[in-house]
């Protein structure tokens, strides 16, 4: 899994920090990963964790008073974004990196018909007009699998049902041939088999136009279905990264083990399921050193003073996670039954 | 879920596409509208004031009007509706061309026909125009203050903004030399961040300007505070005032009033845009790469705009009653030219023995002013996706 090497888009170190009337909550706090071309990669983690921030802060959409980037790179194709000047992010959005946000109920203007919405972005980025931008519009529909597209261009919204709400918006996104999809949780307000259709739309469109997807997402069962690596996020920062495979089968990190544990499977029916005790931290109080220490099992002295480092398993598995690296795995008599 | 398909239609889609029906944009709108019978009412007398006041335009105007409303027949005068003209006292060119004084004669034995559809088109004019100013300025501060309401000010940006305005007053009050100073001294305030930025190399400015740069307040503070202040005044004299300095023209009438009724406007487009501005469309179309005005106007204002076009109905009837009242008053269109409210106001010294005069122009105003209103309720149910039934 090595295209040319280059990573389409590198996050290095990113810092947001929200400032509040008495504190400031750091949502994300240090957090480094990349998506390389043609690769779709999942970003996982609870609610509150800082993923979404994450996203929009790659799109130079954090809100800026109370929001704050306070530190890092962001690096698409080796440019920086964060230096960049609204006018030029305009340029970028939609263009070269395009969003699907989760609620397709809510992210389609109710007033606009869907050749107005999707045009829209065409018609900004691409200057195209009239018979030609029409055309495009039908052409995109087709590609997401809208059926009869032509007799849905004037279609408004609420004349959809949700499935193909969100169809109409990853071809809203497509619009412009964008090089990285960023899908927030793009089936999160779906029902079963629905986000079972736009999950194989989203696989196949990554095929065929050699888009690069990062996903967002907190469901383990969709990561399975179609990330090729995934980062883990708890409070603010990466916690483990690593192939689909490797996180699936051997993960590292005490709060990765705890929700794979989590997961419903055949083998545990009728068992209660396991649950990580405890909740997640405040972003304005997190605790000093590791920061999943307070629900970790397997907390150790250090991990209550010092921030752990990336541990690496090597084939481009790692893990922030001291005591198990250094043989506690087997070792340890504390080892929780997941 | 893993076989390698590609992506073939939802089976559900193709029921939907059967179960649908196919109607135009316009179809559909006009089939809500269709409904509301009171609405239509409105929409139907709205037609009629319109014809009557372009018929009334063409009509009643130019050398040899087909109804003439300035012509005076002193022996004809306080004739009741529907009476026949004396025809041995008049010269044949000032009988009333219907053969019968439709809406009877006034004091001065004028047509009150003529003079109606003659005060038609002054309605007409002065409520859309009026209605026409308020809204345009009432959707861009409402929208200025609903997006960019956060934003704060700083002081320089204030004082730019006030030498501004004071030289502009004081070059209208003609204190050339004072004015030009205060002008120049607003551009050097505009320019002032740029070229301190510039000079001094650091990207903050120079550090003894730090006052310059204080926050003073936010952009929503200070238009709101505006709205706030324009709404204490009471507003009819205030046009009363105005009208009476500046001399009597329709023109300045229509201006006057739209300027004291925009805060409305102003204050819908702000509330919806408050909660507009936090909806995920409007985060779709910035991550779209969408620009901010764009987004006010394009994006924003179409979901904004239902009440202010229900406001803006109800406006132009009011804008009627204003200057129907002004005309009352005296101060309105210059006599010679027939208004509703002159009319009345003439009536009103006859009203027992001519109580046409006051009924006629009186009637006229109310059905006019009940239309637009339940026009307006109308257009509102109509135009708007959120109030429709979902199929």
């Amino acid at each position: 899994m090595k295209p040319n090497g280059h990573p389409l888009i590198s996050v290095q170190n990113l810092k947001v920090h929200f400032q509040g009337d008495f504190e400031t909550a750091r949502a994300v706090d240090g957090v480094s990963f990349e998506v390389r071309p043609r690769e779709m990669v999942c970003l996982v983690g609870e609610s509150g964790c800082g993923k979404t921030v994450t996203a929009l802060s790659i799109l130079g959409l954090i809100p800026v008073p109370p929001g704050r980037i306070a530190g890092g790179k962001i690096l698409f194709k080796g440019e920086e974004l964060l230096g960049l000047g609204e006018s030029d992010m305009q340029k970028i959005r939609g263009n070269h990196i395009a969003m699907v946000f989760q609620e397709p109920l809510t992210s389609l203007n109710p007033v606009f018909t869907i050749e107005d919405q999707i045009g829209e972005a065409i018609r900004i980025h691409k200057h195209l007009d009239g018979e030609g931008l029409r055309e495009r519009c039908i052409q995109l529909l087709q590609d997401v699998g809208i059926p009869s597209a032509a007799g849905r261009l004037n279609d408004y919204p609420h004349q959809l049902s949700g499935g193909q709400r969100q169809r109409v918006m990853i071809a809203m996104a497509l619009a412009c041939d964008p090089d990285l999809i960023i899908a927030d949780e793009p089936t999160t307000a779906l029902d079963v088999t629905v986000q079972a259709q736009i999950l194989q739309l989203f696989r196949s469109l990554q095929q065929k136009r050699d888009l690069s997807v990062l996903y967002i997402t907190h469901d383990l069962g969709v990561v399975s279905n179609i990330a090729q690596r995934v980062y883990v996020m708890y409070a603010g920062v990466i916690v483990e990264e690593g192939k689909t495979g490797h996180i699936f089968s051997r993960a590292q990190h005490p709060y990765t083990r705890g929700l794979l544990a989590s997961l419903p499977t055949r083998s545990k029916r009728g068992k209660r399921l396991y649950s990580i005790p405890g909740s997640v931290p405040d972003p304005a109080h997190k605790p000093p050193g590791c920061p999943f220490h307070p629900r970790c099992p397997h907390a150790i002295e250090t991990c209550r003073s010092r921030f752990p480092e990336l541990y690496d398993y090597g084939d481009g598995h790692l893990a922030r996670c001291p005591v198990l690296f250094e043989g506690g795995q087997e070792a340890g008599e504390n080892q929780p039954q997941y | 879920m893993n076989d390698k398909k590609s992506y073939a239609p939802a089976p559900e889609t193709v029921l939907e596409k059967a179960l649908t029906p196919k109607r135009s944009r316009l179809e559909e709108f006009w089939a809500l509208f269709r409904k509301n019978r009171l609405a239509i009412a409105g929409l139907v007398i709205f037609i009629l004031f319109f014809a009557t006041a372009l018929a009334g335009l063409i009509l009643t105007s130019g050398q040899d009007p087909v109804f003439d409303p300035a012509r005076i027949r002193l022996q004809e005068k306080l004739r009741p509706p529907l009476s026949r003209p004396n025809l041995d006292t008049l010269r044949p060119e000032e009988a009333p061309r219907l053969g019968m004084y439709l809406f009877g004669t006034d004091d001065l034995g004028r047509d009150v026909f003529a003079r109606m559809l003659q005060g038609a088109w002054v309605s007409l004019t002065v409520g859309f125009v009026a209605v026409g100013i308020a809204v345009l300025i009432g959707i861009f501060m409402g929208g200025i203050a609903g997006y960019f309401g956060q934003v704060l000010l700083k002081l320089h940006h204030i004082l730019a903004g006030g030498l501004l305005m004071a030289g502009i007053a004081l070059s209208v009050a003609d204190r050339i030399t004072m004015g030009i100073l205060c002008l120049v001294l607003a551009a050097v305030f505009l320019l002032y961040p740029l070229r301190a930025r510039q000079f001094s190399g650091n990207p903050a400015g120079p550090a003894a300007s730090g006052f310059l740069e204080l926050n003073a307040f936010s952009v929503d503070t200070l238009i709101m505070r505006m709205v706030d202040i324009m709404i204490c005044f009471p507003s009819f004299f205030l046009i009363l005032t105005v009208v009476a300095l500046l001399p009597a023209s329709i023109y300045n009438i229509m201006i006057v009033i739209g300027l004291t009724s925009w805060m409305g406007a102003t204050r819908f487009v702000r509330a919806e845009f408050l909660s507009l501005r936090e909806q995920d469309f409007v985060a779709a179309a910035r991550a779209l790469g969408v620009g901010n005005l764009r987004i006010i106007f394009r994006h924003m204002m179409p979901n904004a705009i239902a009440p202010v076009l229900v406001s803006a109905t109800i406006g132009i009837a009011s804008a009627i009653l204003t200057e129907a009242g002004l005309s009352f008053l005296g101060f309105g269109v210059p006599p010679p030219h027939a208004t509703w409210g002159n009319i009345l106001s003439d009536g009103k010294r006859f009203i027992f023995d001519a109580p046409w005069l006051t009924f006629i122009p009186g009637t006229a105003v109310l059905v006019v002013v009940l239309s637009f209103n339940l026009f307006g309720e109308g257009l509102r149910d109509a135009l708007n996706p959120k109030l429709r039934e979902r199929r």
